[in-house]
């Protein structure tokens, strides 16, 4: 029997969402990103990070713990880089500032135990993990594609996460930068901002 | 760890959650508080889910209020009504399979003493009656046995509470649950006693009707436990929904209890003794 490749689209995928490792999809080496599944060159994924961005009705970027506080000296310069790709994309910051399955109010953060509740409580159609640690994101990017039509980013300071529609490795500041210069290459390719020069 | 972990991202700063911010200006972590101080800072607790008049968060929040270095303790639990309040809490917490606790604090502890050789860091088990009486006994005998640093504290509801009310091993004899219609057939386990047995350097039997003895037991059951050895705090954390009394009579229940049988026991090795006489903590009446 031949089996579809499984895409990690998304959702609602329904109440039991596979683990997409478990349907097949793998890690990308250094260099390379994950979208919906395939693996493919990082500057595909920075470019189509930056138009679900700058495309979306109501994005989002969620902080996690590792941008709240100030425990390395680089969580400081990835948090500011946070800050401006969210102000130049125009997405609202809604922070996760531990994994406690605490009351939250979702119009302040994001709930860890059910991400996708929230999501829905703010109707976001585009949502960027960052600064989360892995075994929690994976979990909660899963249930977002099993709750909600959102599209999904995670940008990873390792390996990628395989939950996520598009997810880019190795993140720093640097690299999210990058995403911001292109959300702005974008504006001004659409006329939203004047032309450089 | 470093403090630094409690300082926010100058960038995400404003964006914290109120709560947060609390914690971060007026919490336990750099400047320890005690229960006297109850009332007065953003406690590590959260509203929980637990049933009305519980006596089982009501000893969390004493025990909780009572750690000497909150930001250095990770707590350790197990299924239970324990896990609803723990899980919800500001500190580290790890919550293992039914009853392995001690096994799972034991070997957390060798390794933060071979991480942080320098610095203490606090483990504490932190569970109900069946995880340290029934499902995780042998294990918590044998963490004692072995002289683990760590304490061990029983939050003893005599009653499997959240699973609908079956007798414990801590049920008194002949208690009539809902579970266990005609009633226990034989007696309390008598866990404080073979902690004094199998090598706990200090043990305790308070119960939360007097929180004071309680938030000393626990100090000096962590800073004993630093030093010396193995530690055991058991706290009566009666419940209202199991025991069938109204839950505003809990602290009246528990203070039944102490005058007739769960006494207030301390007790303390020599060289446990020496050693808070040392750091100083027996001048503190209790």
């Amino acid at each position: 029997m031949i089996q579809e490749k499984y895409r990690v689209l998304p959702g609602p995928e329904g109440f039991i969402t596979p683990s997409a490792a478990m349907m097949g999809v793998v890690l990308p080496d250094s260099g390379y990103s994950l979208v919906e599944g395939d693996i493919v060159p990082e500057a595909q994924a920075v470019e189509l990070i930056a138009n679900k961005l700058i495309n979306a009705k109501n994005a989002v970027i969620c902080p996690g713990p590792l941008l709240m506080w100030q425990w390395a000296e680089s969580a400081a310069a990835k948090a500011a880089a946070v800050k401006e790709l969210a102000e130049t994309c125009g997405a609202k910051i809604l922070p996760m500032p531990d994994y406690r399955q605490k009351r939250i109010n979702p119009a302040a953060e994001i709930s860890p135990n059910h991400p996708n509740v929230t999501i829905m409580n703010n109707n976001f159609d585009v949502c960027v993990f960052a600064g989360m640690h892995s075994h929690h994101a994976n979990m909660a990017l899963r249930l977002i594609r099993g709750g909600t039509s959102c599209y999904t980013i995670a940008l990873c300071d390792y390996a990628a996460c395989e939950e996520a529609m598009v997810s880019l490795r190795d993140v720093d500041a640097g690299k999210i930068k990058t995403i911001t210069r292109k959300v702005n290459d974008m504006k001004r390719n659409s006329g939203y901002l004047p032309s450089r020069g | 760890m470093s403090k630094k972990i409690f300082t926010p991202t100058k960038e995400f700063e404003e964006l914290l959650p109120q709560d947060y911010k609390d914690l971060v200006n007026n919490g336990p972590y750099n400047a320890p508080k005690t229960i006297d101080d109850l009332g007065s800072f953003k406690e590590i607790t959260e509203p929980h889910p637990h049933c009305a008049g519980c006596g089982v968060s009501l000893g969390i929040r004493l025990g909780l209020a009572s750690l000497p270095s909150p930001e250095d303790t990770i707590i350790i639990g197990t299924p239970g009504c324990s896990y609803f309040a723990l899980s919800q809490s500001a500190l580290n917490y790890s919550c293992t399979a039914f009853g392995n606790q001690n096994s799972v604090a034991s070997g957390l502890k060798r390794m933060l003493s071979i991480r942080y050789p320098q610095k203490n860091k606090d483990v504490v088990v932190m569970v109900g009656d069946g995880g340290v009486a029934d499902i995780g006994l042998d294990y918590t005998l044998h963490s004692w046995f072995r002289g683990e640093k760590i304490t061990t504290v029983m939050l003893d509801n005599e009653v499997y509470g959240n699973t609908g009310g079956q007798e414990s091993g801590m049920s008194p004899k002949g208690k009539v649950l809902n579970m266990a219609p005609a009633g226990k057939k034989f007696n309390k386990i008598p866990v404080f006693e073979m902690a004094k047995t199998a090598g706990c350097r200090y043990a305790v039997k308070v119960t939360v009707a007097s929180p004071k003895k309680l938030g000393a037991a626990i100090r000096r059951a962590v800073l004993i436990a630093r030093e010396v050895g193995p530690t055991y705090v058991q706290v009566y954390t009666p419940c209202p929904t199991n025991l069938k009394f109204s839950p505003n009579q809990t602290i009246a229940n528990a203070k039944d209890a102490e005058k007739n049988f769960y006494v207030y026991e301390e007790y303390m090795t020599e060289e446990a003794g020496a050693c808070l006489s040392k750091i100083g903590e027996l001048k503190e009446k209790v």
